[in-house]
């Protein structure tokens, strides 16, 4: 038996340390957890503020006990390795271990455990968690707005058109391929906004009209970001080739489209589409409200897309241009089979960060009055039946925006490494 | 080959006095058969509505461009308070995520990748009108650190009163001005002598003391006006005296704070990502220590990589506080392009001026940095 040092663990003292460690870390939690969850307080002699720090200084103190060195036990040096190298970096480690012990449960509770789901009607909530009934009674209204039930097939059938039309690309024959850059951007939205008149907004084929401001909740929100995501591509990458143009005319004005897009908040530009370009209109012209918003949102969105481009083209070497040329390329030749695939290869995750930020922009058009899922959730909010649920629509529309977002960006991350070529 | 140039440009050219002579002439006759007269003069007339929340005098009598100012300078007191609170939340969280300790690193990106995939305007509804209303009433409120209330109807906390505040206010402004040339003075002796001085110290003691000394003797003197709870009638309370701030300037602040911290916490963990690991032992292989290396050789670099994309970030918490408008925060969208513009009815004017500010202050912050920029860059030779 060597001596021992209580403030320098070592190897020699192993299982003394060790255990010592392991009861005040387990201790700790223990104090923490009776004073929160049970509301026994086992340190209330101490003065107050030593009480409340009592649970993090026991756990500290536990992992100063195990932090030893090449001890030969794996998971210690892994725990050293990873949460414990130093007691600042303990402290920090408990408290984040304590938080959660803190947060999570309740938070469990409240989702999940003391939730209602069953039932529709507001009493069916007896629980003191959150009322998920609320989510299931409104669920057509969240998705499909104030669009009539029983026409609901409708929008369903349109949604899975277009993505088969937009799948289609993935599986066209080798030769047709050098087109399928033509048929995204012009023959898919042509076919999209058809399938969207004929079926969606009806009034033909014995279809009942439904007008656009009953379009509303999630699937309004696929509709936004879908035409503005392929409109404001090949807007934007013409204002890109447009700013680094050499021709002053071509290169200014699209700078100054392009700042000043990017200078104003979007919200001004939906209220200038919805109150001041009517002005700018014949009179007894009128464009559909949605028409105008989408067209709003794009020429932000173009803006952005184009900066975006510009970052890719600048980072691309002088001696592509200087290649392209010296093989007597033209401009155009030069830019679509040697500059452009190349640089759009560079801004995939720029390009992903615009899409994902026009998606988080869609629910600004509450402005104009369309309600899309964020826009239903306030409206749902407000209906006598249904007060005080305003949490659980927020969380909902919060999970549902996450998982959308959050795939994306990792989708985009994958194309970014599945792309990537060495220089 | 002259042709090749000046054919493009000329379509422009043609393509762009079409569309705006169409809009013009449309709005021209729009406004004739309307009756109105394009112009400003409106902005000298009263504008009769009130504004829940202003930093400068107002009320009913006061005129349109009063209001318009009041507006404006709500929405620069949000982007103001968001962007020191996004700077520091940002630059702890990116730091974090790079922490060696797994649970920081873990906590740093799960709050990162959590905040930034969920719409900023969701979140303002959420802090709004879920987690704020969730709080007591006035009458119910617990007192916090003995002096503020949280209530439902906004945050009560004391309220200084200064007596000659102009002569404290000065005496910083001297201070800064000493600690300055100070400095400067520093940074000559260290040339010289090889010496440092410790300047941290000696400007946190003159930053501290001079103010302090006003107190003692230019007759400065500070007060302060606690929050009291009256009754107003039967059910209904309030707090008279103290500071009040309302729980739609919080949400707001809150949710732009959180939402653009992800994106400078992204900013600054690339920053300090993107400095080779030479230049750190480099700079302690020479004999620097921890934090000199830090401040003397990581920082200066890493701040190149940071300041563009995080400016861009400033920028886009300032237009994004335009979304007050969805929650009643008087900022300038909701004064002036809202209320403003329903009483007038001048769209293009109002509009216009609305848009004309937000891109003079985009611009004008995008040229500081563009100088900024320019000043720290590497000289390449």
């Amino acid at each position: 038996m060597t001596k021992i040092n209580l403030l320098k663990p070592d190897n020699n003292n192993l299982p003394l340390f060790l255990g010592l460690g392991v009861v005040f870390f387990v201790f700790g939690i223990f104090d923490f957890y009776l004073s929160n969850f049970l509301s026994l307080n086992i340190t209330s002699f101490l003065p107050r503020v030593i009480n409340f720090f009592t649970p993090l200084i026991f756990a500290v103190i536990g992992l100063h006990f195990i932090r030893i060195e090449f001890s030969g036990i794996k998971i210690l040096d892994n725990i050293n390795k990873n949460i414990n190298t130093s007691n600042f970096n303990a402290i920090l480690s408990v408290s984040i271990i304590l938080l959660i012990i803190f947060g999570l449960p309740p938070l469990l509770n409240w989702l999940i455990l003391d939730a209602n789901f069953a039932g529709d009607t507001k009493e069916a909530c007896t629980g003191g968690g959150a009322c998920w009934v609320y989510i299931k009674v409104w669920f057509n209204r969240f998705m499909y707005g104030m669009y009539p039930n029983a026409e609901q097939w409708r929008v369903n059938i349109t949604f899975i058109a277009v993505l088969v039309f937009m799948a289609a690309g993935f599986f066209v024959p080798t030769r047709l391929k050098n087109y399928l850059s033509l048929y995204y951007t012009i023959l898919l939205p042509i076919i999209s906004f058809a399938l969207i008149y004929y079926i969606i907004s009806g009034g033909s084929f014995g279809l009942v009209w439904v007008e656009t401001g009953a379009w509303g909740g999630l699937s309004l929100t696929f509709m936004v970001s879908f035409f503005s995501l392929i409109f404001c591509f090949p807007l934007g990458m013409m204002l890109a080739l447009g700013r680094r143009s050499n021709l002053p005319i071509v290169k200014y004005s699209s700078l100054s489209f392009i700042e000043f897009w990017r200078g104003v908040p979007l919200i001004t530009v939906l209220f200038m589409s919805a109150v001041m370009f009517p002005m700018f209109l014949p009179e007894g012209t009128y464009i559909d409200k949605l028409i105008r918003v989408v067209v709003a949102i794009t020429l932000f969105e173009a803006a952005y897309t184009a900066e975006v481009i510009r970052g890719g083209l600048q980072a691309l070497p002088r001696g592509q241009y200087d290649a392209a040329k010296s093989l007597g390329m033209g401009y155009w030749r030069m830019h679509v089979f040697v500059i452009l695939p190349q640089a759009l290869k560079l801004v995939i995750p720029g390009i992903a960060n615009t899409f994902l930020a026009l998606i988080k922009d869609t629910p600004l058009i509450f402005v104009v009055g369309l309600l899309e899922l964020v826009g239903m959730l306030n409206l749902a909010k407000t209906n006598p039946k249904w007060l005080g649920f305003s949490m659980e629509g927020y969380v909902f529309a919060g999970i549902i925006f996450w998982i959308i977002c959050y795939s994306m960006s990792k989708y985009s991350q994958n194309l970014e490494l599945k792309y990537k070529t060495d220089r | 080959m002259k042709l090749k140039k000046i054919l493009p440009q000329l379509l422009t050219l043609l393509f762009i006095i079409l569309v705006f002579g169409f809009f013009t002439m449309n709005a021209q006759e729009n406004m004739e058969t309307r009756g109105l007269e394009f112009g400003f003069g409106f902005l000298n007339t009263q504008a009769s509505f009130d504004i829940q929340f202003s930093l400068i005098d107002y009320d009913g009598s006061h005129t349109y461009a009063r209001a318009y100012l009041v507006g404006l300078l709500n929405t620069l007191l949000v982007a103001f308070i968001g962007i020191i609170l996004a700077t520091l939340l940002g630059a702890l969280v990116g730091v974090a995520r790079l922490s060696p300790n797994y649970l920081i690193r873990k906590t740093a990106s799960f709050y990162i990748e959590f905040f930034r995939n969920i719409p900023l305007l969701l979140q303002i509804f959420f802090w709004y009108f879920a987690a704020l209303r969730a709080l007591p009433m006035p009458e119910d409120a617990p007192m916090i650190l003995n002096s503020s209330f949280m209530t439902i109807k906004g945050l009560y906390s004391p309220a200084p009163i200064w007596t000659n505040f102009d002569v404290f206010f000065i005496t910083i402004i001297i201070a800064m001005i000493i600690i300055f040339f100070f400095a400067r003075y520093a940074k000559k002796k260290q040339e010289q002598v090889g010496k440092r001085l410790p300047v941290l110290l000696i400007s946190l003691a003159i930053f501290i003391s001079l103010p302090l000394l006003t107190f003692l003797i230019g007759g400065v003197d500070l007060s302060w006006s606690f929050p009291v709870i009256r009754q107003m009638s039967a059910s209904s309370y309030t707090f008279d005296g103290g500071f009040k701030i309302p729980p739609e300037l919080i949400a707001l602040t809150l949710a732009l704070t959180l939402y653009t911290a992800t994106f400078i916490a992204e900013n600054v963990r690339a920053g300090i990502q993107g400095i080779g690991k030479g230049q750190k032992e480099a700079a302690a292989s020479i004999g620097l220590t921890t934090s000199q290396v830090l401040k003397l050789v990581i920082m200066p670099q890493a701040l190149r990589i940071i300041i563009p994309p995080t400016t861009n970030q400033y920028l886009n918490l300032t237009k994004n506080s335009s979304l007050a408008a969805a929650i009643a925060y008087p900022d300038l969208v909701l004064v002036f392009a809202g209320t403003a513009m329903m009483q007038t009815g001048r769209a293009i004017e109002i509009v216009g001026i609305t848009m004309a500010t937000y891109l003079t202050i985009s611009l004008g912050i995008s040229l500081l940095m563009n100088w900024y920029n320019k000043r720290i860059a590497i000289q390449e030779k």
